[in-house]
């Protein structure tokens, strides 16, 4: 009985407490860094395309949302010929962020993304690609790879020792 | 004539205003629920969010008034009706201030408890006409609930009856000039006040409708407008028991000269009414033999209780 | 008032038609209820205000809920009413039906030829009814009200929950 009225009370008093509600369009929300909202694709800081198109990130997703062809140009470097992510499908589980072994695909804290029309969901590689580094500036996967694709010659990336010349490992 | 006309204006004015507040009620109940929830509540449409009375309105009317084909029609028809019936038709009795009243019966209180068990029904039939298992779960126990609860009800009005001579509501308004009867009848006003919210069937008391269990009971198959009159009797219902409840226990229109009587009454159950949402937004809801336990094992005695204590203490002053 | 009255008398008398002639329980049972009220008003307007209150209070309101309560519960259906159809036959009714028949043309017969009084209606207010009540009829008062202290005994005996056991194993002898 009196843990009701007690209830009854505190419950009353809650009518001067300050309330939590954000007023949206006026007033956004403060969204934190790691945030998981909309779906980019970063650059290199050659301001190159840093996807390598390994499909990792479409093999991931557990919702099947992200397509795309992977091709090379002449100098040997990957890249997607079409990137499609349906984000009437993504759940925004940051599993193909995690997928990717060149920090290219990366999630960043932006919701505002409604449409009237379901098909202005389909985001193309033209959508999806950012001016930007995203999370990991200074990062450049063709530096540290051990593969030749245009960007250095082999053995000058970085923390890499240069090519071994086989013939002189001969007895 | 103009006796005749004052009195149609009296019964048209009460019935439009009870119709406002009710769908005032809706907009307030949104606000202050969301206040103690520390949310804001609707406030975009108009000022203060006040359209959205207009909103719900709208959208209550232009529904798809459906009747599911393996309903009962008639009953299911008619359920809706009979609360909001019910309900306004108690209103006949309250004196809202010493000129505006409808009828002042002799039998008033019973006249009351009449209704307010006729009230029953449209849960009763709306529940068994919907043709659907959790509606027929909702009707059962809503019927158990209220039948019970009817009892205490009127047990707990006696106490005042007895203390003012006259079931006639009028005459218990003005035999409070002295005191109101919650200084001399504080556990009847406790019982009653609980009892009325299960009549009402308002939160924490809500369990022939509780959405987890029963997906909104009774009124799961109603739609449109009918559900919209199920909605507006529950709010016409808080404001009954809010009003019964103040010219019962606090006085009616009696209070200090310095604002008119109407507006004494007014303020008075707006504070009930306010204090049944403090109720819905602190209290859970007990478990359905909790409900009938509590009421049957505890209130009656208590009722009971009071009733001999208050007429043996009026007994014992009344002696010559 | 007495236009009031015709009207009330003629309502209570098609709902009792009615009840007698639905073949769904819960609508003869909602024809019963419309019964009740006109019976109500009736004795409202013969000067007896608390016995109208009680008559909707109790009867409309408790006991039919209760009666509709129980038909709920049954889950009455279609074959049901097909049931009551095959009940309502011309045999089943005729014999009942002339019997009463007889007995209501001798009730008018003996109304029409009583000489004609006008009724006068004194209102009885609820005080009266309590102080006749507990003056004159206390008797009464107190054995209705032992005998419903014995249905409520009886009735929480039979509701009484027996002990459970959990296994039929871990019952005990109990006689």
């Amino acid at each position: 009985m009196l843990s009701i009225i007690r209830s009854i009370w505190l419950t009353f008093l809650h009518l001067f407490h300050k309330t939590e509600t954000i007023q949206y369009p006026e007033e956004k929300v403060q969204l934190r860094p790691r945030y998981r909202g909309r779906i980019v694709l970063t650059r290199d800081p050659d301001n190159q395309e840093r996807c390598v198109g390994c499909y990792l990130c479409a093999a991931a997703c557990p919702v099947d949302c992200i397509a795309l062809q992977a091709t090379e140009n002449e100098e040997g470097r990957r890249y997607p010929e079409f990137f499609r992510i349906n984000f009437s499908r993504c759940i925004f589980c940051g599993f193909c962020e995690e997928a990717c072994p060149t920090y290219a695909i990366q999630l960043i804290p932006d919701f505002e993304m409604a449409e009237y029309d379901r098909q202005n969901l389909v985001y193309e590689k033209e959508d999806l690609l950012i001016n930007s580094q995203g999370k990991y500036p200074g990062y450049n996967y063709y530096k540290v790879a051990g593969l030749d694709a245009g960007v250095k010659g082999k053995g000058e990336g970085t923390n890499e020792e240069p090519p071994v010349d086989r013939h002189s490992l001969l007895p | 004539m103009s006796e005749t006309l004052n009195y149609w204006l009296v019964i048209v004015g009460i019935l439009f205003v009870l119709l406002n507040i009710a769908a005032f009620l809706i907009w307030v109940e949104r606000r202050m629920l969301a206040l103690w929830q520390d949310r804001l509540g609707p406030n975009r449409a108009g000022p203060f969010g006040l359209l959205i009375i207009l909103a719900d309105t709208l959208k209550l009317f232009f529904k798809e008034d459906w009747i599911p084909p393996f309903a009962d029609r008639h009953v299911f028809v008619i359920a809706p009706a009979v609360i909001v019936i019910s309900v306004l038709l108690s209103f006949a009795i309250i004196p809202f201030a010493p000129a505006i009243q409808i009828v002042d019966l002799n039998i008033g209180l019973l006249f009351f408890l009449g209704m307010s068990s006729l009230g029953v029904y449209s849960i009763v039939l709306g529940g068994w006409a919907s043709n659907n298992k959790y509606s027929l779960l909702g009707a059962l126990r809503g019927a158990s609930q209220m039948i019970s609860y009817e009892v205490f009800m009127g047990l707990s009005l006696m106490g005042v009856v007895m203390l003012s001579g006259s079931f006639s509501l009028r005459t218990i308004v003005e035999a409070q000039k002295d005191y109101w009867f919650v200084l001399l009848q504080p556990v009847g006003f406790v019982i009653f006040f609980i009892a009325g919210i299960a009549e009402t069937h308002r939160l924490p008391f809500d369990i022939p409708e509780a959405e987890s269990e029963l997906v909104a009971g009774f009124h799961s198959e109603y739609s449109g407008m009918k559900f919209g009159m199920f909605f507006i009797g529950e709010y016409l219902g808080i404001t009954l028991i809010s009003s019964i409840t103040v010219a019962l226990f606090f006085g009616g229109w009696l209070g200090p000269a310095f604002l008119p009587p109407l507006a004494w009454f007014a303020i008075k159950t707006a504070g009930f009414i306010l204090f049944f949402i403090l109720l819905r937004a602190s209290l859970p809801r007990p478990r359905y033999d909790q409900l009938m336990e509590y009421g049957w094992k505890i209130l009656l005695p208590l009722t009971l209780l009071n009733l001999l204590v208050t007429g043996g203490i009026i007994l014992f002053l009344n002696q010559p | 008032m007495n236009v009031f009255f015709y009207i009330a008398a003629a309502v209570a008398i098609i709902s009792t038609l009615m009840v007698i002639t639905r073949k769904h329980p819960v609508h003869a049972l909602l024809y019963l209820i419309v019964s009740f009220m006109a019976v109500a008003i009736i004795f409202f307007q013969l000067g007896a205000p608390f016995v109208a209150a009680l008559e909707i209070v109790l009867y409309a309101g408790a006991i039919v809920v209760l009666f509709i309560f129980v038909v709920m519960m049954l889950n009455l259906g279609r074959e049901t009413s097909l049931q009551e159809k095959t009940w309502l036959n011309l045999a089943t009714w005729l014999l009942p039906g002339v019997l009463g028949a007889i007995l209501l043309i001798e009730l008018i017969y003996l109304i029409s030829t009583q000489p004609n009084e006008t009724l006068t209606i004194a209102e009885i207010e609820p005080k009266a009814v309590a102080l006749s009540l507990f003056g004159p009829y206390v008797i009464g008062v107190e054995l209705s009200a032992m005998l419903l202290m014995a249905g409520v005994i009886g009735a929480a005996h039979i509701g009484r929950r027996t002990i459970k056991h959990y296994h039929r194993f871990l019952q005990e002898e109990t006689k």
